[in-house]
């Protein structure tokens, strides 16, 4: 019975893992890539580890409980390091792919930027203002 | 010991092999890191599976160990792409 249960999540795991792969190499740039790989690769391995640990069961303690182990910290490192790549991409200057309709960390960025310079010179305005105030 | 059925491990090796293609194909760097860091969750999985098949535990241990090397070598190397050094 648990073995029964536990291939089918590993099948499962395994049509997970094969689809983010397609989506690795047939997507226009790597911001979609990263997008259809990580989640799906993510997934897939999770759940062929939660396979591993059903189908092993009771018996087989110290497999489970470390199948178990590894799945929660695949899922906790494995978006990190996908963030932490695409801004690494991004601020490498990797361009979006042609049909990208929006850019909304650029957008953030210039107003950032436009918000510092704003902030780091405040006189110049103030003695603007104060000329237009005296003419 | 549980057997494995062949066709999970033909697509795992199938989902190596494009993983694989992007490595060798990508156009940029950071694709070619990207590719390398999913191979590193594909073969945590495969190393699962061949701990289940022979039914030794030690093998879910390297794959806990690879999964770390794996998160700390894609950190690493956004950070290079990124131009910051290692330990900013």
């Amino acid at each position: 019975m648990n073995e029964t249960i536990g291939a089918i999540v590993i099948g499962i795991g395994v049509a997970f893992d094969v689809l983010g792969c397609i989506g690795l190499v047939r997507l226009p740039d790597i911001y979609n890539r990263l997008q259809a790989a990580t989640k799906c690769v993510t997934l897939g391995t999770c759940m062929i580890l939660v396979g591993v640990a059903i189908s092993a069961g009771w018996d087989a303690q110290p497999l489970a409980i470390k199948s178990l182990l590894c799945a929660v910290f695949i899922l906790l490192t494995s978006p990190v390091g996908a963030h932490a790549l695409a801004r690494g991409a991004y601020r490498s200057g990797v361009a979006l792919c042609k049909t990208s309709v929006v850019d909304e960390y650029a957008e953030s960025r210039t107003l950032a930027r436009y918000q510092a310079q704003a902030a780091a010179t405040p006189t110049d305005q103030e003695s603007d203002h104060a000329k237009a105030e005296t003419a | 010991m549980i057997g494995i059925p062949a066709v999970i491990l033909f697509a795992l090796v199938l989902c190596a092999f494009l993983c694989l293609y992007r490595i060798g194909r990508g156009p940029s760097a950071p694709d070619r890191a990207m590719g390398i860091d999913i191979l590193g969750t594909l073969i945590v999985a495969f190393t699962a599976l061949t701990g289940l098949h022979t039914g030794r535990d030690w093998y879910l241990s390297i794959a806990l160990a690879w999964a770390l090397i794996s998160f700390i070598g894609a950190i690493a190397l956004a950070k290079n792409l990124e131009g910051r050094a290692y330990d900013e």
